[in-house]
């Protein structure tokens, strides 16, 4: 019986041991596993994560890169956030962001980091009036008021100011907003802190705000959903969504006075102002006197110092000139999919910026 | 242990054994080979029970674990927030100030209004079955129609929620005067109360499947009705099943987030009754989790996971204290 008791009880620590021996493998086969076993194959694969809004036109960017040059760029669109987070861990090669990092998100980094920017994009204003068939056009004012929840109806005085002949219902205005945390509702919340006082003290900017009043959906599509749905509501959603959906969408008074229509061409205009040699700038509320209020270019945030987790030069070398390859001729790709193509000046700073980033102390780009 | 478990198989199954070979010389080779196998059995046996054992206690790890790294991994949003967090009524991400009650009520209120909803439905799918017609091609399709409710990913309820629910109830609230969002508590807890009934519908048509016939004909000679008979035999006997079964669908609307972030309206403010807008715990960490940019932001929805979790824990007790009360 004594046999047997040892017996159960070594195949008892065997089993036990085994387990162990297998999560501890599991758990360094993810770090140094990766590491040592730096093969052609993983020298020929950057990893990135961020932005969803960037997705679809990194999808296309880098399938068109890989036919030319082979390599390979897994990108999970995770969300800006999430992107930061996974640089932070150092999990990614690449993060990518709709917001520049946040001072807290920038001293959680073990390095500097730059921002290169790669697109832009703009939030619209859509609207759900059935009988109205003219375009709507909104000042800043306005549309703080009617997000703070001071204005209530469709038919109010001060909506009415702006849009002379236009028969506006007396519909009670219903906000949508997202309901999850992105980049979308940081460009837009940005913009109302910068033109309302209000909004700036009440509710400020983030990526999740607490929202004075309305509904809120997930995703561009929930938001579309909720305006789709409710006759009299009004949201903020991509201008790559709206266009592609065929929905209605406001024109925005810009700083200059001016009325514009969201459109590709006037996003790229509002990234045409003296963008700063760190590239971290917000379009929205431009000075650019054709440029549509708010806009947000979205970057490519990496490590200043690239060696660090044993990543070789030639990986890093791949990796850069790939970055270089989406400011120049990746942009190509950027009209047909409704995203707007990166103005001169935005350019010539991602291109001085990918020259500071060194490996060993070295700048790889020359 | 050992040595008990030894005698209890020989003395269970073998009870003259013993006797036997000591007397009849004959039967020793036979025996010694029963010996060795039984030994072998016994091995067996032991081994089978231990890894039970262990593959058991891995559950319990698991549990302990997920509790450990809930409470961990909150303690920014602890420290910073205290109980206050419990009963603050703003959530506030640029301020960082952070309330859990909208949210603790929401999840409270669409699980309980979805349990009401869908408590007759269940009961009666599961008597018709269990006692009705347990046979038959008819049953068999509501069967599989009720097992495939269950079997039905929870996006698609949220989708269908919104292209048909959502107009719905706009309608329903325009004839009652209340403001027709179509969105919020009430739309949510419909949608809940239609996932929920096949938990707590299979699990007592099983239930009502297994009262003694014996029992029901007993209350049939004595000349009671069908209907006598389901009142004051099947019910009664299979009570704390029914409950159980309400359990597990109150455990299901607990946590169920996609189809009710799809039209609950994602508000943080209070809910004001039942038409309102509003918010779930587990509808919020879906929502905010990944673009959490601040460590008490992150540390304060990790938190709200650990409420949810304590909701989940402290329902399932009182729960299992009225089976057993039931029961008795």
């Amino acid at each position: 019986m004594k046999l047997m008791k040892n017996l159960a009880l070594a195949a008892l620590a065997l089993t036990i041991s085994g387990g162990m021996m297998l999560t501890s493998c599991n758990g360094s086969g993810s770090g140094s596993g990766a590491d040592s076993s730096a093969s052609k194959g993983e020298d020929n694969t950057i990893l990135g994560a961020g932005s969803t809004f960037d997705n679809p036109l990194f999808s296309k960017q880098f399938s068109e890169y890989n036919k030319n040059t082979g390599l390979k760029v897994n990108y999970q669109s995770i969300g800006s956030g999430g992107g930061i987070k996974a640089l932070t861990d150092k999990t990614v090669d690449f993060g990518a962001s709709d917001a520049p990092l946040s001072d807290d998100q920038a001293k959680a980094l073990t390095g500097a980091a730059v921002h290169i920017p790669v697109t832009a994009g703009a939030v619209v204003l859509s609207y759900n009036l059935p009988d109205v068939k003219d375009t709507l056009m909104l000042t800043p004012d306005v549309l703080a008021n009617i997000f703070l929840g001071n204005i209530k109806k469709w038919n109010d005085a001060k909506i009415a100011a702006i849009n002379k002949g236009v028969k506006l219902p007396a519909l009670d205005i219903t906000i949508a907003h997202r309901s999850d945390g992105s980049g979308t509702s940081n460009i837009f919340t940005t913009y109302l802190t910068k033109v309302n006082k209000d909004w700036e003290t009440k509710v400020g900017k983030g990526s999740s705000v607490n929202w004075p009043a309305g509904l809120g959906g997930k995703g561009n599509e929930g938001v579309a959903g909720l305006i789709k749905q409710t006759p009299g509501s009004i949201g903020y959603i991509e201008l790559a969504y709206a266009i592609q959906n065929g929905m209605a969408y406001a024109k925005m008074q810009n700083k200059a006075g001016a009325f514009i229509t969201p459109s590709i061409s006037s996003v790229t205009a509002a990234a045409n102002i003296e963008i700063p040699a760190d590239g971290k700038v917000s379009l929205t509320n431009t000075e650019a006197a054709d440029g549509y209020p708010i806009s947000g270019l979205s970057w490519v945030i990496i490590y200043t110092e690239q060696k660090y987790n044993n990543r070789s030069a030639d990986k890093v070398k791949k990796m850069l000139t790939m970055i270089q390859w989406m400011v120049h001729d990746g942009q190509q790709y950027s009209s047909p999919l409704n995203y707007a193509p990166l103005s001169a000046k935005a350019v010539s700073v991602g291109d001085a910026l990918l020259k500071t980033v060194t490996y060993e102390g070295k700048p790889v780009l020359q | 242990m050992e040595t008990s478990l030894d005698n209890t198989v020989v003395t269970r199954s073998e009870p003259s054994l013993r006797v036997i070979t000591s007397n009849a010389t004959q039967k020793n080779v036979k025996t010694a080979g029963r010996e060795k196998r039984s030994h072998r059995q016994i091995r067996t046996e032991s081994v089978f029970r231990r890894s039970l054992v262990i593959v058991s206690l891995c559950m319990v790890v698991l549990v302990l674990g997920i509790l450990i790294t809930l409470i961990v991994q909150s303690v920014p949003s602890l420290k910073a927030l205290g109980v206050g967090y419990l009963w603050g009524k703003t959530w506030d991400p640029v301020r960082d100030i952070y309330g859990a009650l909208p949210f603790l009520l929401g999840t409270l209120l669409t699980s309980f209004l979805a349990l009401l909803i869908s408590v007759p439905f269940s009961f009666a799918v599961a008597i018709f079955l269990g006692e009705y017609y347990p046979k038959g091609w008819m049953p068999d399709l509501l069967k599989n129609a009720v097992e495939l409710i269950a079997a039905v990913p929870s996006v698609i309820y949220g989708f269908w929620g919104l292209a048909v629910m959502v107009p719905m109830v706009q309608k329903l609230e325009t004839v009652i005067h209340v403001p027709p969002v179509g969105y919020g508590i009430f739309t949510s807890s419909l949608i809940l109360a239609i996932m929920i009934i096949p938990y707590s519908a299979s699990l007592g048509r099983s239930m009502i499947q297994m009262v003694p016939s014996s029992l029901k004909e007993a209350a049939y000679s004595l000349g009671a009705t069908r209907w006598e008979v389901i009142r004051s035999v099947i019910i009664p006997y299979t009570r704390s099943g029914l409950f159980a079964g309400v359990l597990l669908s109150l455990g299901r609307a607990l946590g169920e987030t996609m189809a009710v972030t799809m039209v609950i309206g994602n508000t943080t403010s209070m809910p004001q009754n039942i038409f309102s807008t509003g918010n779930t715990m587990a509808s919020v960490i879906a929502n905010e989790l990944g673009e959490a940019d601040k460590h008490v932001y992150n540390a304060a929805l990790i938190e709200l996971g650990l409420v949810l979790f304590f909701v989940t824990v402290v329902i399932n007790i009182i729960g299992k204290k009225i089976i057993t009360k039931f029961s008795n």
